[in-house]
């Protein structure tokens, strides 16, 4: 990572090598300091918390940790425990009434470490406790940055997300979860396609112009010029009248 | 020549393969104004001046807070022409003064010094003015003619010629930190006179020489009591400044012009036997009807709010002897015609009038014949100022007519003797907000409904009602006959079809409307959308001027017999706390019925789809504690929360904090927290937010491709569009960041970050697309971008949409383009059904009216032709976006200063009704896919039932010879 300020340095200097380095010059935008930035490598964790509650009050409870690994490529894993029995009692209890089952992580930055005591505050999401109990406790918790590197969301969805009323018999399918855990980072828009569009043009120009240009105008029409001339000639010279001398005085 | 032949060959081939697709949408000239209107306005007024003071002028002149200088034709109230400066302060107008053919006005807080030539609007002459906010300024005249004009800033004086603007001498003020200049006074003599004050010490008098600017005299007098010359002191008579304390009780007078050291001599107001109304400031009003004369020796004290008093100041300057006492008298006014100066008084008559009288100035005596009546509305807004235009009449009697300004920035011209002349309702300069509503059905139509939405109660008396209603049906039909009859025999110029409240009803393809359009001002109007006339007005008082606006409109006119209802939100912007004010949308007028009691801040309102037993949509307003307040709150609207409370989702974005959380709604109507997604704001800060229009209606669900298949679109109708700007401005830095997040689970659906951009971001979110327009930081241009969300070639699950349970994410594609021009506004054309292609409706600051087809805004326009592509009818990629002259919706028709444009779908699928408004109001109607559902004009009726008929006579005739062959085949 410390070639960071460098590859900005050779930016500026060579504008060539913008296009190779775009991607990755752009990810760092916005980062305030290049110190602490060794420690992304290790990586480090931070709490998955969830709520389920018959009242549906929220009572967060650990329920793993999320190994997160900022800089240049952002990494995420999450270690987490079974549920216990009570805790499946719980879930199924709440799954009845149609309650929610929540989740939620500190706010932090993948690559700033020195704010993240700074930001107060989570980052909630939900879903429907009884989708969870179906779908036998897979579910996909989805990260959300901004461009900085800051967790600016979370979102978990189950697959299946629908709640049809199935009973869930079997105990060991709620023991453990099935988890999917993706980082999403901001895409880049689109700019618009200048370079590409005059390159078909040209392209376009050059089919359309290349049998036109190499035929010219007195190379396309010479028999009619060729035809003409001989007409005026023969009718100048055939009728050598007062009338044509007029003309050609004229 | 050759070379020009292949560009048009390459260009035309472009031009062709663009025009296959879009539909050319002028407007023939023998459409103009035929399905459209403009008004135009020019806001409140400040300074209005009349032309000159012969009862035979025209022409009046107004400044108004919209930095507008414009004039009007006094008879009728029209625009003759009107001059739209900049906003905000740089284009301010700080004073207007009249000379003869001239307009003087300082522009800018003393940036500018123009010149208009009052006749035909055009400018003489502009000069600029040294820094230094404006304080004064006034004509100065070298031996009785009018030659100069003095300004006032805050360290400097300086003179400029009328003719030319050129400045004649600009001297510095002494002293100008310690001492505020505050007036400048010329009463036809040698020396122009400076007044400042140093609060609460001495006042300074400065005359400077009009020939070379220099000091001639300086002096100081004592005025411990003086705070500001500005708001206490006027110049009367010979040159005495007069003024008012309001500690003390009492007029001081001091002349200017004296040699020796002077001291203000105190009258108190006791001694004149005057009163000043407790906690008011007195104010004086004065009049110098030429710059070359001295000012009246008569003047105005108010008194009070509803009192003022003529006075005179004798001729040995510092006595004076009160004229008359007006009480009641709301406000009062200096004229001047010829020789003569009078004072117009408006004095309160009853409760729907008020009385203005002429009264000479010399002796306080009422002039005969001279009341006029101006009406006060009921709902309307208190006189504020009043603008006499006295003239002399052949009989040398003065005559006059008078400009009205209310306190809802209305203007009414009321000629002798009382009638009104013209109105002008100049809040709608400020529109902020509006909606568009259905008109009642004719008293027959709704009886039918009527009868169908009643409950049975047995037969006979249905057979009965049933009988009624078609005996009153066939009345109607019987005096639609005769009226037509009537009609017809009149010539085609006289019959009118005037608007009225009470005529008002919904024709066939419901294009007529009521638009409901709320002012800054706070005044409601009703307006009829077919010919532009107000119809209603309703001016709420006690609105702050820094009031937010949220109309809502609970009930349609779809329910009789229950009357359609609105429901304004008003906001206080800082305190947050709201108030309702619920009208009927048809007539105007506000409903009693029982408003909630709102003592919290209102963070949040939303309109639920849930309907009360009286066919009312429910409001439900989130106070500051996330409690919730319903309207109408009655038990049944309360069981009903009750039992979907758990289906009942909201949001709250702070953006000050970045910060978007999500809440379900509690059986009890509490809320819970359920979900949050923050922004930081060290990063970017949220903008702007939107969501779906809730009546927008899709019609496909998906697109058909070239090869068959069906992309279906994700429509998720919880889906909000938040746009972000960067806290960093530096250009290379700079982001607009576009996220979609589902409202109901915080899900962040897409985010994505456009580089080397900032705003201001107009965007358009609709039916499974965002378009938005940005500023591109490095290539200094503006830039078009559309988002379109697809579900894929299935879908997850076809027969309903729930954000809960829509796991997989939508596949986005996105597009750029180059747009040529700024925008100033952006919204969508709406049709009933969502059959009607799509048009972008874009405001530009030009006053135009863009309708672009979403056509060119796809981001599957593919960059090479494909077989499949031209299938679909995509159009090849092109980066930058055509404006078109016959795309502008509005042809000459400029809008000034666009700041919102409204759609509203008709009954008719391929019209959609458009509104923009801004400093002026354009209504029209735009076909986004031509009219595909309605016959020309010139449809031949008479061919094809001609053609009908022969044929119905053919076959006859054939039938009858075939049967004749037939039977004579038999016998033979």
């Amino acid at each position: 990572m410390a070639s960071v300020p460098r590859s900005f340095l050779l930016l500026s200097i060579i504008p060539t090598i913008l296009i190779l380095c775009a991607d990755f010059a752009c990810c760092n935008t916005g980062r305030k300091t290049g110190d602490g930035l060794d420690t992304d490598f290790s990586g480090f964790s931070v709490p998955l918390e969830h709520s389920f509650q018959v009242d549906d009050v929220s009572r967060f409870r650990m329920r793993g940790a999320l190994q997160l690994r900022g800089g240049r490529e952002t990494s995420v894993s999450l270690s987490q425990s079974q549920l216990s029995e009570e805790d499946r009692n719980t879930l199924k209890e709440v799954a009845a009434v149609d309650g929610l089952y929540k989740i939620r992580v500190p706010r932090v930055s993948l690559t700033d470490r020195q704010t993240e005591r700074q930001m107060d505050g989570y980052l909630t999401a939900f879903v429907r406790a009884c989708s969870l109990v179906e779908s036998h406790l897979s579910d996909v918790i989805t990260l959300h940055t901004d461009v900085s590197g800051y967790l600016i969301g979370v979102s978990i969805v189950t697959i299946p997300g629908a709640c049809r009323g199935t009973e869930v018999e079997d105990e060991v399918d709620l023991e453990a979860f099935n988890t999917t855990l993706t980082i999403i980072a901001p895409t880049n828009a689109p700019q618009p396609e200048t370079a590409l569009f005059i390159e078909r043009m040209d392209i376009e120009h050059e089919k359309r112009g290349k049998p036109q240009e190499q035929k010219s105008f007195f190379a396309k029409y010479w028999y009619l010029i060729l035809g003409g001339a001989i007409f005026l000639m023969a009718s100048s010279s055939a009728q050598p009248s007062a009338g044509g001398a007029e003309e050609q005085q004229s | 020549m050759k070379s020009s032949v292949k560009m048009a060959k390459l260009t035309s081939l472009f031009v062709i393969s663009l025009s296959f697709f879009c539909i050319s949408e002028a407007v023939f000239e023998d459409q103009v104004g035929k399905f459209d209107w403009r008004q135009q306005y020019v806001g409140k007024t400040l300074f209005a001046h009349f032309e000159s003071n012969t009862q035979s002028s025209k022409k009046m002149f107004v400044a108004t807070d919209k930095n507008i200088f414009a004039s009007f034709n006094s008879r009728t109230g029209d625009l003759l022409w009107r001059h739209v400066d900049k906003t905000g302060p740089e284009g301010s107008i700080d004073i207007l003064l009249l000379h003869g053919q001239d307009a003087l006005m300082v522009v800018g807080d003393g940036r500018l010094l123009r010149s208009w030539d009052t006749n035909i609007g055009g400018l003489n002459w502009e000069a600029v003015l040294d820094t230094g906010s404006f304080q004064a300024a006034c004509f100065v005249a070298i031996q009785d003619t009018v030659k100069l004009v003095a300004v006032l800033k805050k360290a400097a004086l300086s003179l400029h010629y009328l003719s030319n603007g050129h400045q004649k001498w600009v001297e510095n003020l002494p002293d100008s930190d310690a001492v505020q200049y505050q007036a400048v006074y010329s009463g036809g003599e040698e020396e122009v006179y400076v007044l400042g004050v140093v609060p609460n010490s001495h006042l300074t008098i400065i005359a400077y020489s009009l020939e070379d600017g220099e000091i001639i005299k300086q002096r100081s007098v004592e005025a411990s009591w003086l705070s500001s010359v500005e708001s206490s002191c006027v110049v009367v008579g010979q040159g005495v400044l007069m003024c008012v304390d309001p500690a003390t009780l009492a007029l001081y007078t001091l002349p200017i012009q004296a040699e020796e050291t002077p001291e203000f001599s105190q009258i108190l107001l006791q001694s004149l036997d005057l009163e000043v109304s407790p906690g008011f400031q007195p104010v004086l009003v004065s009049s110098q009807p030429h710059p070359a004369r001295s000012p009246l020796s008569e003047f105005f004290l108010q008194l009070g709010p509803d009192h003022h008093v003529l006075l005179q100041l004798n001729a040995d300057g510092y006595t004076i002897a009160p004229l008359r006492d007006f009480q009641p008298a709301f406000l009062v006014s200096f004229a001047t015609t010829g020789k003569k100066t009078v004072a117009a008084v408006m004095t309160p008559k009853n409760e729907t009038a008020c009385a203005i009288n002429l009264f000479s100035v010399d002796s306080g005596r009422r002039l005969l014949d001279t009341t006029v009546l101006f009406p006060l509305e009921l709902n309307g807004g208190k006189p504020h100022a009043l603008y006499v235009h006295a003239f002399l009449k052949k009989d040398d009697s003065v005559g006059y007519r008078v400009l009205v300004q209310t306190q809802d920035h209305a203007l009414t011209f009321i000629q002798q003797p009382g009638r009104v002349v013209w109105t002008r309702e100049e809040a709608l300069a400020d529109v902020v907000t509006m909606e568009m509503v259905d008109l009642p059905l004719t008293g027959t139509q709704a009886e039918l409904e009527g009868e169908f939405g009643k409950k049975a109660d047995g037969l006979f008396p249905m057979v009965l009602k049933r009988l009624s209603s078609q005996v009153t049906l066939l009345q109607a039909w019987l005096a639609h006959l005769w009226k037509l009859f009537y009609e017809a025999r009149k010539p085609r110029g006289q019959v009118k079809n005037e608007v009225t409240i009470e005529t008002l009803s919904r024709d066939e393809f419901n294009l007529q409307k009521m638009m409901v359009m709320v002012t800054a001002s706070g005044k409601l109007f009703g307006i009829d959308s077919k010919s532009g006339s107000i119809l209603w007005k309703h001016y709420l008082e006690n609105v702050q001027p820094n009031a937010a606006f949220k109309l809502i409109v609970q009930r349609t006119t779809a329910h009789f017999p229950h009357p359609p209802q609105c429901t304004l939100l008003i906001k206080d912007k800082d305190t947050g706390l709201a108030t309702l004010h619920v009208f009927n949308p048809i007539f105007g007028r506000k409903s009693h019925i029982a408003l909630p009691a709102l003592p919290r801040p209102i963070l949040q309102s939303l309109l639920l789809p849930v309907i009360d037993q009286d066919y009312a949509k429910v409001l439900l307003l989130v106070d500051d504690q996330y409690k919730v307040t319903a309207f109408p709150s009655t038990k049944n609207v309360l069981q009903q929360l009750q039992e979907m409370a758990s289906s009942i989702f909201f949001y709250l974005i702070r953006s000050d904090q970045g910060n978007l959380s999500g809440f379900r709604l509690r059986k009890d109507l509490s809320t819970e927290r359920i979900w949050e997604v923050v922004l930081p704001t060290e990063v970017q800060k949220i903008v702007a937010v939107k969501g779906k229009r809730p009546n927008e209606h899709v019609h496909s669900q998906g697109r058909v491709m070239g090869d068959r298949s069906v992309l279906y679109k994700y429509l998720n109708p919880n889906l909000l569009a938040v746009v972000t700007e960067s806290t960093d401005t530096h250009p290379e830095r700079a982001f607009v960041g576009v996220f979609l997040v589902d409202g109901v689970t915080g899900r962040i659906i897409h985010e994505a970050v456009q580089r080397k951009a900032r705003g201001p971001v107009h965007f358009v979110h609709s039916e499974n697309w965002v378009v938005y327009e940005y500023w591109n930081t490095k290539s200094r241009r503006n830039e078009f971008s559309v988002l379109e969300l697809f579900e894929g070639t299935e879908l997850y699950n076809s027969t309903v949409f729930s954000s809960l349970d829509r796991p997989h994410l939508p596949q986005v594609l996105q597009q750029t383009y180059i747009f040529p021009s700024p925008i100033t506004t952006m919204e969508a054309t709406l049709t009933e059904k969502g059959i009607t292609s799509r048009h972008l409706l874009v405001g530009l600051p030009s006053g135009a009216i863009l309708s672009l087809p979403k056509m060119f805004l796809d981001p599957r326009r593919p960059e090479v032709v494909t077989e499949h592509s031209r299938e679909e009818n995509l159009i090849p990629y092109a980066p930058e976006m055509p404006i078109r002259t016959e795309w502008f919706i509005n042809y000459n028709q400029t809008v000034a200063r666009v700041k919102g444009i409204y759609t509203a779908p008709s009954g008719l699928e391929s019209t959609c009704l458009v509104v923009a408004y801004g400093l002026d109001i354009y209504q029209t109607r735009v076909y986004p896919s031509k009219q595909f559902d309605v016959l020309k004009d010139d449809y031949d009726y008479v061919l094809i039932s001609s053609v009908l008929f022969a044929l119905f006579f053919a076959t006859m005739i054939s039938k009858r010879l075939a049967q004749v062959k037939l039977l004579n085949r038999a016998w033979r």
